[in-house]
């Protein structure tokens, strides 16, 4: 049996107030919040065990060694992937994206080249692409999706061409809650050799993700959409990818030797880790992926499911309320826009009610276009939210039917 | 509730549901586009002047209540006043919604004042500056997009 108390107890945050109100915290989708247990390794690390890793013979550093190495074979679990060689840290799931976009893109992808992407991807999965299209005179092909925010399958497949070098696409969409149906996707692309980039950021907090089984060439994802610290990301990419694939960044820790005539570089994973990284945010990183691990993906999709249902059904009652993202396969995501009220009124109004929501275009900004609207407030479903919080959230949105009444 | 009384109060509402000079201007002598790309809040302010007076002034575009209420606002307050005058107006409109301890003279803001409420929202001080930025750019006759940011 899940006990939501009990998690609830682990997150010091969800005991404080705003306004006067206990918080309601639903935008997870942006950070989730962070459990004592990582918290406490963070505190741990700077208050006894910090020092800079690798290369130091005392014993802190070989201590701080053993922790980011450690932390690092426990995200290798976590998303199963073979060996520990295929584990970058970044800085975040963007960072991940870029670090793929100018090294495997440049390398790879020539003018005439296209890259494959989805209608509803984040801008941090658009971006980065247009940036190597300008480049290297790549094109970029984006992917339909329908009015239910889902991909358009049969479209998706007629978008693969000859040209088509690199897809990439989201897990779980961060504004409409969709989950795509990634390993289709995958054995498409795969079908004409073409590599697949999935941009997990969103998901890999709600779902298991086991990249062997996927079968996916790059994931990525970012430690404080999984309660762990923000600043920390990871890049999975397939061992013989990355070992192609030239350095993204120059600096310390990422050599093997150095002369002014020429420079080798370093083995995986430390190749794509130029200096010194952020080693608290690691070891964060690996307590937090021992805290989900901990409770379980069954209890936690058991948990938000059951919130999903309750929450959509809740959310239908408000008059004038039309839910953004209606996807069959749907996770932690509640996005709506109110008839006469403004998501930006919204998000005000119900911050006075206590309950944190995201409101504007999420970082979307085509599927707001896609949707006709300018603007979206969105609640976001976590391990620690209960039916309490989304009555809470609906009481308030009742509250703003009556500023600005139908 | 009481806050929030004070943020959403009844004239800007109003102003929200039943802007004033919601219209393009045809063949307007003044015109620019404001953006919020923090919100999405796009709209757009059109002049007429006679010497450097405002003659006519409309606006469209949507956005939230705050900034849809301030440009309907801004237009029936600067209409017949010099660019000067409107200039000075902005600059006691900002203050009001920016400084943490009210010490403007909301009297002389006349129905403006009803959005002293915002300086408590710092996230929506743009909302209701965003009309009069794209008001100032109009009579600056620049043609570019105005951004918030």
């Amino acid at each position: 049996m899940f006990d939501v108390d009990g998690v609830r107890r682990d997150f010091p945050i969800l005991q404080r107030t705003v306004h006067g109100k206990p918080l309601v915290y639903l935008d997870s989708a942006a950070t989730t919040q962070k459990p004592r247990q990582v918290l406490d390794v963070l505190m741990q690390y700077y208050a006894h065990g910090n020092a800079n890793i690798h290369r130091g013979v005392y014993l802190l550093s070989e201590e701080a060694t053993a922790a980011y190495d450690g932390a690092r074979t426990k995200v290798q679990h976590f998303i199963n992937a073979r060996s520990h060689r295929e584990v970058v840290f970044t800085r975040s799931s963007t960072e991940s994206i870029n670090l793929v976009a100018q090294s495997f893109g440049r390398q790879n992808i020539g003018p005439g080249d296209e890259i494959l992407i989805t209608h509803m991807e984040h801008h941090s999965n658009i971006v980065p692409w247009q940036l190597l299209c300008e480049q290297t005179h790549a094109r970029l092909r984006v992917a339909p999706i329908d009015d239910h925010g889902e991909l358009r399958m049969d479209e998706f497949e007629k978008c693969l061409s000859a040209r088509t070098k690199l897809v990439a696409v989201v897990h779980l969409s961060n504004s409409l809650g969709t989950i795509n149906p990634i390993s289709q996707i995958i054995a498409l692309a795969h079908q004409r050799n073409v590599p697949v980039l999935v941009d997990g950021a969103q998901a890999a907090s709600h779902m298991p993700v086991d990249v062997q089984a996927m079968d996916c060439d790059f994931y990525v994802c970012s430690g404080h959409k999984l309660y762990g610290p923000t600043g920390i990301g990871v890049l999975y990419g397939r061992e013989a990818l990355l070992d192609a694939m030239p350095p993204y960044m120059g600096g310390g820790d990422m050599i093997r030797s150095v002369t002014f005539e020429k420079t080798t570089y370093a083995d995986l994973p430390h190749k794509f880790e130029a200096g010194t990284p952020h080693i608290a945010g690691v070891v964060g990183l690996g307590a937090a992926v021992d805290y989900i691990s901990g409770i379980g993906f069954d209890k936690i999709a058991t948990h938000e499911k059951d919130l999903m249902k309750y929450g959509t059904a809740a959310l239908s009652e408000i008059p004038g309320l039309r839910m953004i993202g209606t996807a069959r396969d749907k996770a932690s995501i509640l996005a709506f826009v109110l008839k006469g009220a403004h998501p930006h009124d919204v998000g005000t109004i119900l911050d006075m009610e206590g309950v944190s929501i995201r409101t504007g275009h999420h970082c979307t900004q085509p599927v707001m276009e896609r949707f006709g609207v300018p603007a979206t407030a969105r609640a976001s479903v976590a391990i620690y939210t209960t039916r309490q919080e989304i009555d809470q959230l609906v009481y308030a949105l009742h509250r703003v039917r009556e500023t600005f009444p139908l | 509730m009481s806050e929030l009384r004070e943020l959403y109060q009844e004239v800007i509402l109003d102003h929200n549901k039943r802007p004033r000079n919601f219209r393009e201007l045809e063949g307007a002598d003044r015109h620019a586009d404001g953006y919020n790309p923090l919100c999405g809040d796009k709209l757009a302010v059109y002049v007429n002047l006679d010497g450097d007076v405002i003659t006519d002034i409309s606006f469209l575009g949507s956005g939230c209540a705050i900034s849809k209420a301030s440009a309907s606002l801004m237009t029936d307050a600067v209409k017949g006043k010099t660019l000067g005058e409107a200039q000075q107006l902005f600059e006691r409109f900002h203050r009001m919604v920016t400084e943490s301890e009210l010490t403007t003279d909301v009297e002389s803001l006349g129905k403006l004042a009803v959005l002293s409420g915002v300086r408590d929202y710092p996230t929506r001080v743009k909302c209701a500056s965003l009309a009069w930025h794209t008001l100032r750019a109009a009579c600056d006759d620049a043609h570019e997009l105005v951004s918030t940011e």
